[in-house]
């Protein structure tokens, strides 16, 4: 399997408007490791590690995107 | 401080050759006498060959030092002949429990199988071990030459042979050997006599090390706490030794001062606050370290071979230290016996740079990857540490990311040259695959319940696999050939070894006919699903570097 980057969130401003509320009344350490909590259970259920290792490369360099949108699906 | 050891003083004895001033040539001389020198060293007596031992002390190990000694080390002093002590002196444990707070996060068990001869692990004293080593030694008589007082000031590699200096009481004298192991620690002065880069990463942390005697009804556990109350901030080690001696390890962080921390007035104060005020207890021994993971790039230089921690230093967050080095000498000696009797060519000794800078790279990887989650270096790297805790404690895939040391397991050697790989027909089971150390497994063996690994030895064995009611194969010569290849059969009901539990079958994923060649160190050379003699030599010769 490959990273998807094309849109598959159902609903993205009500996605994005939860993920800002999570972090409501948090100092930035606590942030920090809320979304680090956040980070290790969706990694969790990925799983695949070609998947996260993409991830993981597309997340410190968005801008070394080539091509994952045609092999998504 | 309180002793409940009586440190022995081995005598300095002059040597022969430095009395009367005549140079002599040994074939095995080993540097240092600490666990992994003197394992050396029993290794060579058991293998035939004569070898001196250079030690620039006369005791053994100050301190209690590497405490933890996992189930392959004592499988290795098994075929040495003196396991059986060890473990009956140290405190056997599987289970390790990881603390955070006052709440317990995660729980291990190191060997959740029956069916093994030897436990996951002992706790003992470095000095209790070196003593059983040095016994064992002795017992063996004069094939063992143990000099104390023996430090090495210089070393001079030839092309067929290597000078070394020896500084003892009565001067400094020389004296030549084949073969030099190199077993004097981490701060080798051999590898710095010649030279050799030892690099790798300091960490800046600094850890005490408390020896504390004291009677207390902590099970006989590893216990790791992630910011204790009584330690706020950062990481505690509980370990069980023998004679109620327990181990407690603090971490102190890079500003500590380790003169200062070593007082008793600073240590009392922290033990008080993590046993309470009312237990009470008596020091033995306080230490405080920093570490560093680095390792030499080769083991082999010339006719010098590295082992233990002179060929490679980890952290101390999995006992990969001891345990790895005294796999390092299980691997070379065999190899050593056939390169000096000349049934091998010395390129058999690369493969043994080859086979353990592989498992030193996985330990040096595996606990640097502890050491960082025990000691987070960024904001980030704390902030999922924290994460992986707090999800650890409700969430079960989280406690598979808890690190806080991944106990040492033997580094297969998968990708050696020495392996004949499976051909893919014979479809077996992953586990067992060439390069692996063997599996123990309970056995009957002429009527009397042992263990398969000590029928093993020290040897090449085919071990032929005979099912429910296979027969022994004809061996056509195997044995009588100048490296001799032994067979061993193995049946659910009769054969050599009779395995009426089914778990040697079932460990080596064997049928009727399996035949697996092993080294002499116990690891699988090659595997077929039938016993064919010029297959098995052709997997020998190629185990022994001479194809």
């Amino acid at each position: 399997m490959t990273l998807n980057v094309q849109p598959n969130l159902p609903d993205p401003d009500g996605f994005y408007e939860r993920l800002v509320a999570l972090h409501r009344g948090l100092d930035a350490d606590q942030s920090a490791v809320v979304n680090a909590r956040l980070i290790l259970l969706l990694a969790n259920h990925i799983g695949d590690p070609a998947v996260l290792d993409r991830a993981l490369a597309l997340a410190r360099d968005p801008a070394t995107h080539r091509g994952d949108a045609a092999a998504a699906g | 401080m309180l002793n409940t050891y009586q440190f022995p003083t081995f005598p300095y004895v002059q040597s022969e050759e430095q009395r009367t001033g005549q140079r002599v040539r040994k074939p095995v001389i080993v540097v240092g006498a600490g666990p992994v020198g003197l394992t050396a060293a029993l290794d060579c007596a058991h293998h035939g060959l004569p070898v001196v031992v250079l030690d620039d002390n006369d005791t053994v190990s100050v301190g209690s030092r590497a405490v933890c000694y996992a189930k392959r080390a004592l499988e290795i002093w098994d075929r040495l002949g003196c396991a059986g002590p060890m473990v009956d002196k140290g405190v056997v444990w599987k289970i390790g429990k990881v603390f955070r707070d006052e709440r317990l996060v995660y729980q291990f068990d190191l060997l959740p199988e029956p069916g093994h001869k030897r436990p996951a692990f002992i706790n003992l004293q470095q000095y209790h071990l070196e003593e059983t080593l040095i016994g064992r030694a002795a017992a063996l008589g004069n094939r063992i030459d143990l000099r104390w007082k023996h430090r090495v000031v210089g070393i001079a590699p030839a092309a067929d042979h290597v000078l070394l200096e020896v500084e003892t009481p009565d001067g400094v004298f020389p004296i030549e050997a084949d073969w030099v192991i190199a077993c004097d620690g981490a701060r080798s002065g051999l590898r710095e006599a010649l030279g050799l880069p030892f690099e790798g990463q300091a960490f800046q942390d600094r850890f005490l090390i408390a020896d504390v005697v004291m009677q207390a009804d902590f099970p006989a556990e590893r216990w790791f706490w992630f910011d204790p109350p009584f330690h706020r901030n950062q990481s505690v080690l509980l370990h069980m030794q023998a004679d109620n001696v327990w181990r407690i390890d603090f971490q102190l962080g890079w500003d500590a001062d380790p003169e200062e921390e070593k007082t008793p007035e600073r240590v009392i104060p922290r033990l008080k606050r993590m046993l309470g005020a009312d237990t009470p207890f008596d020091l033995e021994w306080v230490s405080v370290y920093q570490f560093a993971c680095r390792q030499l790039d080769d083991f082999r230089h010339g006719r010098v071979l590295f082992a233990g921690d002179a060929a490679h230093q980890v952290s101390p967050f999995g006992a990969r230290g001891a345990n790895s080095g005294v796999q390092d000498t299980d691997n070379l000696v065999w190899k050593l016996k056939l390169v000096l009797d000349g049934h091998a060519p010395d390129a058999l000794l690369d493969s043994y740079s080859t086979e353990r800078v592989a498992a030193a790279r996985d330990n040096l990887r595996t606990s640097t990857r502890s050491t960082d989650f025990i000691t987070p270096k960024t904001a980030a790297s704390r902030a999922f540490r924290d994460a992986t805790l707090d999800l650890a404690e409700h969430l079960p895939f989280a406690r598979t990311l808890v690190n806080s040391g991944r106990l040492s397991r033997p580094t297969p050697y998968r990708d050696s040259p020495l392996n004949t790989p499976d051909a893919d027909a014979d479809a077996f089971a992953d586990a067992m695959a060439p390069g692996t150390n063997c599996a123990d497994a309970p056995v009957t063996r002429d009527g009397t319940a042992g263990w398969l690994l000590d029928a093993l030895g020290d040897r090449f064995v085919a071990l032929h696999f005979l099912g429910d009611d296979g027969a022994a194969p004809a061996s056509d010569g195997l044995a009588d050939a100048d490296i001799p290849v032994t067979t061993v059969t193995v049946g659910r009901r009769g054969g050599d070894l009779v395995d009426a539990e089914g778990l040697a079958h079932a460990r080596y994923d064997a049928a009727a006919g399996t035949t697996y060649l092993i080294r002499p160190d116990q690891y699988v050379a090659a595997r077929w699903r039938t016993f064919d003699p010029a297959r098995i030599a052709a997997a020998r010769d190629r185990a022994v570097a001479r194809t």
